[in-house]
C-alpha cells in the first residue's frame, strides 16, 4: 500500500461515520419532501379541482402514514444502509432486493434532476423579476439557457458538500428545510390565516368537484408529491448514534411536519387563488404566487427564498440518498463492487456520490420537469408497493417478541393491507394520466431483473447478503 | 458583458472547480489506500440501541 493521506488506523474497517441524531433524519425526510408543498402538488388540482387535491391530500397522506409506521419498525430493527434494499434482503430475497435498490436509486436521482431544474428556473425567475430584460446565456444570445449555470452549480455544490461529509450535509439540511417550513407559517400569519373572511376567499373560490369522483382519483397521482421521499430517512440508518431511536423519532415527527405542511399549503392556496390558476399546467410554484396576490413585497420575498431553500434541501437528500442506495448494492455486489468504496478520510460512499451526477445533470438539463417527477413517482410507487409484503413477512418470521425492535408499529396488518389498497388505486390514478410511462417503466424493470438473474447474480457473495444478528426465522 | 453573464461565468466556472476537486480527491484516494481497505466496509456491524456505550 502506498502513503497514507487520512488519520484511519490500518487494519480496520472504513465505516461510514455514525454522527447523525433525530434532527438529522427529521431534515433528510422532511428536507426530501417539502419542495412537494410548494410546487406539483397543484396539478391535482387541475385534475379534481381544489376539493378534490384536498381529499387526495388526506389519502395519500394516509398512504404516507401507514409507509412512515411500517418502515419506522422495520428500519430500527434492519439499521443499514440502502434501506429498504437491505430490509427486501433480509425479508424476501435477492431479486426484490434488486428491484428496490433500483427503485430507490431511480425515484431520489430523478427527484434531484428535477429539483436542481426547479432551483435553477428559480434564480431566472428571480433574476427576471430583479431585471426584466431577459438574461443572455454564454452559448449565443438566442438560447436563454441562463439558468442552466445554476442548476449545474446547485448540483455541484450539494455533491460537493455530501462528498465532504454526512454531517455537515444534513446539518445544513436541518437549518434551510426548517426555514423552507417556517416560510409556509409566516405566509399563514401574514395574511391572518386565522380568520377566513379577513384575506382568505374560500367561501367564493371554491366550488364542486368540477370533475366529479373520477377527477378525485385522477388527482391521487399528484397527491403524492405533498409527502414523496419521507421514507428516504432509512437511508441513513447506518449513520444514525442509535437508529432504534432516532429513525423512528425523525420518521414519525417528519410525516407529522408534513402533514401540518400540506393542510396550510393548501388552505393558504385554495383561500387566495382560483383553482383554475392553481390546476394550470404552467404554474411552477402556487405558494409564491399566493404570497404575490397578497400583496406584501416582503412576503413575496419570503416565500421566493422558501421555494428556493425548498428545492436545494430536497436536491441535497436524494443525493445522500440515491448514493446510499448504489453504494449498498456495489457492496453486497448487486453492482460492480468498485462502487461500494468509503472515502477513508471522509467516510461518505464517495464512488456512488461522483458515479450519479453525470446522470442527474443531463436529466435535469435535458428532460421536463413533469417527466422527471413522474419517473420518480412511479418508482416510489413501486416502492411502497413493495413495503406491505415486507413488513407482513417481516411479522411473520420475526413475530414481535422475538427480536428487539425499535419502534413497533400499531394495528398490525391493518396498516399493511390500507398501504397496498391506496397503491393500487394510485396505480389505476397514474394509468389515467401516464400510462405508457407506467408500461415503459415496468418493463424497464422486467428488463434490469432478467440481467440481474441470469447475468449478475453469480458475482454476489450469498452468505454474506444475510447480516443481521437475528435467531432463525420461523418456519425455517 | 453585463452582471448576469458574469455570474453566469462565475456559476459554471464554480461547478467546474468543485466537480474537478471532487474527481481529483477521488483519484488521488484510490491511488493511495488499496481497493481492500476502501472496501471493506461492512454492513450489520450497528449497535441498535447505544448499549455498548452504556455498557449494558
Amino acid at each position: 500500500m502506498a502513503d497514507i493521506a487520512a488519520p484511519q488506523p490500518q487494519g480496520h474497517n472504513i465505516q461510514l461515520l455514525k454522527v447523525l441524531g433525530p434532527v438529522h433524519v427529521w431534515a433528510l425526510g422532511v428536507g426530501i419532501v417539502l419542495v412537494g408543498e410548494f410546487m406539483g402538488w397543484n396539478y391535482g388540482v387541475g385534475k379534481g379541482g381544489a376539493l378534490g387535491a384536498l381529499i387526495a391530500a388526506w389519502v395519500i397522506g394516509l398512504l404516507y402514514t401507514c409507509v412512515a409506521m411500517i418502515d419506522s419498525e422495520v428500519t430500527s430493527t434492519v439499521a443499514a444502509a440502502g434501506g429498504q434494499y437491505a430490509q427486501a434482503k433480509h425479508t424476501i430475497g435477492p431479486l426484490m432486493a434488486f428491484n428496490v435498490g433500483l427503485y430507490l436509486v431511480l425515484a431520489y436521482t430523478m427527484l434531484e434532476a428535477g429539483d436542481v431544474q426547479v432551483a435553477g428556473q428559480l434564480v431566472q425567475i428571480g433574476v427576471n423579476r430583479v431585471d426584466p430584460a431577459e438574461p443572455l446565456g454564454i452559448f449565443g444570445e438566442a438560447t436563454n439557457h441562463f439558468w442552466w449555470s445554476f442548476t449545474i452549480l446547485s448540483l455541484m455544490f450539494l455533491a460537493w458538500l455530501n462528498y465532504r461529509g454526512v454531517f455537515m450535509t444534513l446539518t445544513v439540511n436541518f437549518i434551510i428545510t426548517f426555514a423552507a417550513f417556517c416560510s409556509i407559517i409566516i405566509l399563514f400569519l401574514g395574511v391572518q390565516g386565522w380568520n377566513p373572511t379577513a384575506q382568505l376567499f374560500h367561501k367564493d373560490l371554491l366550488v364542486p368537484l368540477p370533475y366529479g369522483w373520477i377527477g378525485v382519483i385522477a388527482s391521487l397521482h399528484f397527491g403524492i408529491w405533498y409527502y414523496l421521499g419521507i421514507e428516504g430517512t432509512c437511508q441513513a440508518a447506518e449513520e444514525v448514534r442509535s437508529p432504534g431511536r432516532a429513525l423512528p423519532l425523525g420518521t414519525m415527527t417528519g410525516i407529522i411536519t408534513l402533514l401540518i405542511a400540506a393542510a396550510l399549503t393548501w388552505y393558504l392556496c385554495a383561500g387566495l387563488l382560483p383553482w383554475e390558476y392553481v390546476g394550470w399546467d404552467l404554474e411552477l410554484a402556487p405558494l409564491y404566487d399566493a404570497a404575490k396576490i397578497s400583496g406584501k413585497g416582503w412576503l413575496e420575498a419570503i416565500l421566493f427564498v422558501g421555494t428556493l431553500f425548498s428545492a436545494i434541501a430536497s436536491a441535497n437528500g436524494c443525493i445522500n440518498d440515491a448514493a446510499r442506495a448504489w453504494f449498498s448494492m456495489g457492496r453486497d455486489r448487486y453492482l460492480p463492487a468498485w462502487f461500494g468504496a468509503v472515502h477513508p478520510k471522509y467516510r461518505t460512499p464517495f464512488r456512488s456520490i461522483l458515479f450519479l451526477i453525470p446522470i442527474a445533470a443531463i436529466f435535469a438539463l435535458k428532460v421536463p420537469l413533469a417527466q422527471i417527477i413522474t419517473f420518480s413517482i412511479l418508482s416510489g410507487l413501486l416502492n411502497y408497493t413493495f413495503m406491505p409484503i415486507n413488513v407482513w413477512k417481516f411479522r411473520k418470521m420475526w413475530p414481535l417478541g422475538s427480536i428487539r425492535r425499535g419502534f413497533e408499529h400499531p394495528f398490525h396488518p391493518i396498516p399493511a393491507i390500507v398501504l397496498m389498497t391506496l397503491c393500487i388505486c394510485t396505480y389505476f390514478a397514474v394509468y389515467l394520466g401516464y400510462g405508457r410511462q407506467l408500461i415503459a417503466m415496468m418493463a424497464f424493470y422486467w428488463i434490469v431483473s432478467l440481467w440481474f438473474h441470469f447475468r449478475r447474480y453469480k458475482f454476489v457473495k450469498r452468505g454474506d447478503q444475510f447480516t443481521m444478528n437475528w435467531p432463525r426465522p420461523q418456519g425455517y | 458583458m453585463g452582471i448576469w453573464s458574469i455570474l453566469e461565468w462565475i456559476a459554471w466556472a464554480l461547478s467546474a472547480l468543485m466537480l474537478i476537486w471532487m474527481v481529483m480527491d477521488a483519484w488521488k484516494v484510490s491511488r493511495n489506500y488499496s481497493e481492500a481497505q476502501l472496501l471493506s466496509s461492512r454492513e450489520g456491524v450497528d449497535d441498535l440501541f447505544g448499549d455498548q456505550k452504556k455498557g449494558a
